[in-house]
């Protein structure tokens, strides 16, 4: 299984510390977030990514992992939610007061879930508009080049208007897009939405060759859990806005609540049927 | 022939100008959802500054236009700031009438600062009538026509060739998605009411040379509703096809029909697009579930 190969980048921030979020690249304290002034989300989730790391966030619908996203990014606000306590540090800096774009410019950036591509804009101009922060690098023909090398479907459609592309296709421009602003930390919200298996494996493979490569450090949001512990170094599991588990993401793999709630295999290791795995769903809970 | 050259000339100079205020309109409507009842009055500020500044200041018409330029763009971006950024989230009735209210004190505030009496547009673009096809045009109207396509074209390089206006089109396309991109969407709605104050200047001047300097001019920039009507409010395109297609009605329907029937054709127009293409020729159709 590749995910259970141990890399030197990650070794650093796995190995057993006092505390294994000092000097992480970033780490979420305790972090609480309300919607509407009401609705608490983020019941005190705390967590780390380490440099060059690749950590799976899982979860099940409505555990908060997109919420999560948003609120390292600093999206919460233009959904009207807010952090309400806790503290988010990025480099050994609180970024949980910064607005999106001052985020963007440290060096994260989200590629959110549903593409979101700029359907009016040409494959290009969602690019160019990927580095709008990158101004004075002189660096954008370059920077293209290097997009277009990692997903190579989009040279061929650079003046066709993205709303035109395919869900691949969009899937990679939206990454291509975030690319481009060559982050640090890169954070994909279920990259693997509403794609054909083939182009799934396709898109999980540059990820992983993204953070080999470039040495991105790169936080994974995915339903389909299999494959995010195929990919990830570390990963944790959300539910109710809390996390409930985390560990190395072979040893997770194994583990036996996972395999049953999230990888839908029975004690024996076989698969499982769909209708069993429902009868089973609220049987059990980690709190 | 002669009289059909002469009022298709007029009318497509009117309809240029009516295009670069509807411009600005449109960029408003298209990045931030406002619909700015005080288009009119940006192009009566933009006329008056310029008037001022060269006929009162007595600088050179160049230096009085970029003069303008720059209190348009301070008006645009204290109009964004002051009043609109408080207005976020709120209905959209509040923000219609807060324009409406801005329009009346930009009108007030001109008419106290400059009087009621129409002044003569200082002479800037020569004023000769050049014949064409047969018929006498003024040359004025076609100056004014070259020079709004100078303008569209550059905003048409702004928005496809430069970061800003890339960024612009961001942000009227994917809002959540431009901000996690890093784009200051703040900045944005900034820049749109800023280019629209540009366009009401460019547009403000023209006219006042064509028809000078008085309290008129906003009331031509009510014309701006059934162009941006017609060529969908959120629509570029729609603008100049929208300002072109208003100013020919206008100009065929006073030659050839008369009696006061152009002063009301183009509203005639705006409702019977509302009735059969509410979202206008090049809008973008909306679809509501209710």
């Amino acid at each position: 299984m590749a995910g259970e190969d141990e890399r030197g980048a990650g070794s650093a921030a796995a190995a057993p510390a006092p505390d294994p979020a000092a000097g992480a690249l970033l780490a979420l304290n305790n972090v609480e977030v309300i919607y509407d002034e009401v609705i608490l989300v983020l019941r005190g989730l705390s967590l780390h990514v380490g440099e060059g790391e690749v950590v799976a966030l899982l979860g099940s619908n409505g555990a908060g992992k997109s919420t999560t996203l948003k609120a390292i990014s600093g999206l919460l606000p233009s959904e009207n939610g807010e952090i309400t306590d806790g503290e988010i540090a990025y480099a050994g800096r609180r970024i949980d007061h910064l607005d999106a774009a001052g985020i963007v410019r440290l060096g994260i950036c989200q590629v959110m879930e549903g593409r979101r591509v700029f359907e009016h804009l040409t494959v290009e101009e969602n690019l160019r508009a990927g580095a709008y922060t990158r101004r004075g690098d002189g660096l954008l023909a370059d920077d293209l080049e290097l997009v277009f090398g990692y997903f190579p479907p989009l040279a061929g459609r650079r003046r066709a208007d993205a709303g035109y592309l395919s869900g691949g296709e969009q899937q990679m421009l939206a990454m291509g897009r975030a690319l481009i602003a060559r982050p640090k930390l890169l954070m994909l919200d279920e990259p693997s939405l509403g794609l054909a298996p083939k182009l799934v494996a396709e898109i999980f493979g540059i990820i992983r060759r993204l953070n080999e490569e470039l040495g991105t450090t790169i936080l994974v949001v995915e339903q389909n859990a299999r494959l995010a512990l195929e990919i990830a170094d570390r990963a944790y599991v959300m539910e109710n806005g809390r996390i409930v588990l985390d560990g190395p993401a072979a040893e997770l793999a194994q583990n036996p609540d996972v395999q049953e709630f999230y990888l839908g295999l029975t004690e024996t290791g076989e698969r499982k049927s769909y209708r069993d795995v429902k009868h089973y769903k609220r049987r059990k809970r980690w709190l | 022939m002669a009289t059909f050259v002469q009022l298709t000339v007029t009318g497509l100079s009117n309809g240029a100008i009516l295009a670069l205020a509807a411009l600005g309109f449109v960029l408003i409507y298209k990045s931030s959802s406002v619909i700015n009842f005080a288009q009119g009055q940006f192009l009566l500020i933009g006329a008056y500054v310029v008037w001022a500044l060269t006929v009162e200041a007595k600088l050179h018409w160049a230096v009085a236009v970029l003069g303008a330029v720059l209190v348009a763009i301070a008006l645009g971006i204290v109009v964004e700031r002051l009043i609109l950024r408080p207005l976020v989230g709120q209905p959209i009735i509040s923000v219609i009438m807060v324009t409406i209210g801005l329009s009346q004190v930009l009108g007030a505030l001109v008419l106290i600062i400059w009087g009621t009496t129409p002044r003569a547009f200082p002479e800037f673009i020569p004023s000769s009538s050049v014949d064409l096809l047969g018929a006498q045009v003024g040359a004025s109207r076609l100056w004014a026509l070259g020079l709004v396509a100078v303008a569209l074209v550059a905003f048409a390089l702004f928005f496809t060739r430069s970061r800003h206006g890339i960024a612009m089109r961001a942000v009227a396309d994917d809002q959540q998605a431009a901000l996690a991109m890093g784009i200051s969407v703040r900045r944005v709605f900034a820049l749109a009411w800023a280019l629209a104050g540009v366009s009401a200047v460019v547009g403000g001047v023209l006219l006042a040379n064509l028809v000078g300097v008085s309290g008129e001019i906003s009331g031509f920039g009510l014309l701006v509703f059934p162009v941006v009507i017609l060529g969908g409010l959120d629509s570029v395109l729609g603008a100049v096809v929208g300002g072109a297609l208003i100013g020919l009605l206008t100009a065929y329907t006073g030659g050839y029909v008369g009696g006061g029937l152009e002063t009301v054709i183009p509203y005639v127009a705006l409702v019977l697009i509302l009735l059969v293409k509410p979202y206008g020729l090049f809008g973008q159709v909306r679809i509501e579930r209710v």
